[in-house]
């Protein structure tokens, strides 16, 4: 492998970087918005987060880039493929990190909520400052674990036109008639991406942790 | 030390906390039935019975963790209704003392005294900290303030839970079996920052099985059964005549281990 096909991998991963960073940036936060609606005691904001969580858990992710990709512009949307993508990416990532988080919430004491409520705190203070930071603490591991599945799905864009790391593989490997060194330097570069973020996981873990041993 | 004295010194007070035919219930189960108790400003009653007799469920009735059905609960001149605003007028005139203590792991001894002062009283991070850091040393633990509550024993802890309370400044202090959780070589610490606390003439309401600490200090000890005052005196009178059988059976049961 040349340089000339090394860099049309370096190219695709960029794509993947770039489609992961979307994904993050718009799942993490409508992931704690419908977190918090799902955990309302409001009917009207917990039900629609129990039907998001359970459409966009329930299908396929390639389903639902289809369907944003395809479908969307249908209904008179006409967005740039990023941006379908997008869409599609932030909707799977918020119900699955909503989920994640909800049950992370709820299993924060209920002492602590009471502590905060007999102190007085307004509901947004008892969220964002008692109970949230508790919350993610417990839940990083499953939402580090997401995320590099998340990173690893972004491969998933490639069917509808992004020349993300894996297709750039396909294409390279198909120029080169060897796959499993393509292939060996594509599997590669994704624990590349993949680690560093289960590493910084963990460090994450641990400097949360810092107050809580003896 | 007598207390019997007390009373008549606080009647002519206006109550602090008064609750009226208050009644309560979980689904069929009759937790309060109808509850009437007027607590006069300075005093100090305890509150104690067997295992699911409502003493808790009272208490946290007065700062709505629980709600009520019917029935009236006034604290310090707010009626408390079911509005948020009712609900957090009051919720600022009392503060409550848990068994678990409840402190916010993630943060430190002073973040957890200093957060409802910044964001309910709207104080600077400074201002919060000297209050903080005044009440700390009211419970005797100013120099674990940045400490993790992970790293202080239960009575530290619970200390701590103390102090945090007193920083909103309240007008009233509940404590629900505040010693219940700790070992026993912790409790006398904790019962005398509370001892301290009542003789600075703060209003209180102990739910304990503390016996000693109610006979040092209460004005009043209210004993409850099934969900109903069975029977309230001044300590003197409640230990050495308890007027009803159901109330012997008890001091019977719990003074037998003192």
């Amino acid at each position: 492998m040349g340089t000339q096909e090394l860099s049309y991998l370096l190219l695709g991963l960029s794509w993947t970087l770039g489609l992961t960073a979307i994904g993050f940036a718009g799942g993490i936060p409508f992931g704690i918005g419908i977190a918090l609606m799902r955990v309302s005691s409001n009917n009207w904001l917990r039900r629609p987060a129990m039907a998001w969580i359970g459409l966009f858990q329930g299908t396929p992710l390639l389903m639902q880039l289809f369907v944003a990709y395809f479908g969307l512009p249908l209904l008179g949307f006409n967005l740039p493929a990023w941006a379908a993508v997008a869409i599609a990416l932030t909707a799977h990532a918020s119900s699955f990190l909503g989920e994640i988080w909800r049950g992370a919430i709820q299993a924060i004491p209920k002492g602590q909520t009471e502590a905060a409520l007999a102190l007085g705190l307004p509901d947004r203070s008892r969220m964002f400052d008692v109970i949230l930071p508790q919350a993610f603490k417990i839940s990083l591991p499953a939402t580090v674990g997401f995320l590099v599945q998340l990173l690893k799905g972004t491969s998933l864009a490639a069917i509808v036109g992004f020349i993300e790391l894996t297709r750039a593989g396909n294409i390279v490997s198909n120029q080169l008639y060897r796959p499993l060194l393509v292939f060996g330097v594509v599997g590669a570069m994704y624990f590349a991406m993949c680690w560093p973020l289960s590493w910084w996981g963990r460090k994450l873990e641990q400097s949360m942790s810092k107050g809580a041993n003896k | 030390m007598t207390n019997s004295n007390s009373i008549a010194k606080h009647s002519d007070a206006p109550a602090m906390i008064q609750m009226r035919h208050v009644e309560k219930w979980y689904g069929d189960f009759h937790a309060l039935k109808n509850i009437d108790l007027t607590v006069a400003t300075g005093e100090k009653i305890v509150l104690c019975g067997p295992s699911g007799s409502g003493k808790s469920t009272l208490i946290r009735c007065i700062n709505h963790l629980e709600t009520i059905q019917s029935g009236e609960i006034i604290v310090n001149g707010h009626r408390l209704t079911d509005s948020q605003a009712a609900v957090d007028a009051v919720r600022q005139e009392v503060g409550m003392v848990f068994q678990q203590f409840n402190l916010f792991p993630h943060k430190t001894v002073m973040e957890n005294c200093i957060l409802a002062p910044m964001r309910v009283h709207k104080l600077s991070r400074t201002q919060a900290e000297k209050t903080a850091q005044k009440y700390l040393e009211r419970v005797h633990i100013g120099d674990q303030a940045h400490k993790h509550p992970a790293q202080l024993s239960g009575g530290q802890q619970q200390r701590v839970a103390i102090a945090r309370a007193l920083c909103m400044e309240p007008k009233a202090m509940l404590f629900d079996e505040p010693t219940s959780a700790l070992d026993p070589e912790m409790v006398k610490e904790v019962l005398d920052t509370m001892i301290s606390l009542a003789r600075d003439g703060m209003t209180m309401i102990c739910v304990t099985h503390e016996m000693g600490f109610a006979r040092q200090v209460a004005d009043r000890v209210i004993f409850m059964a099934n969900g109903e005052i069975v029977e309230e005196n001044d300590p003197e009178s409640f230990f050495s005549a308890p007027k009803h059988e159901r109330t012997r059976a008890f001091l019977g049961e719990i003074l037998a281990h003192h």
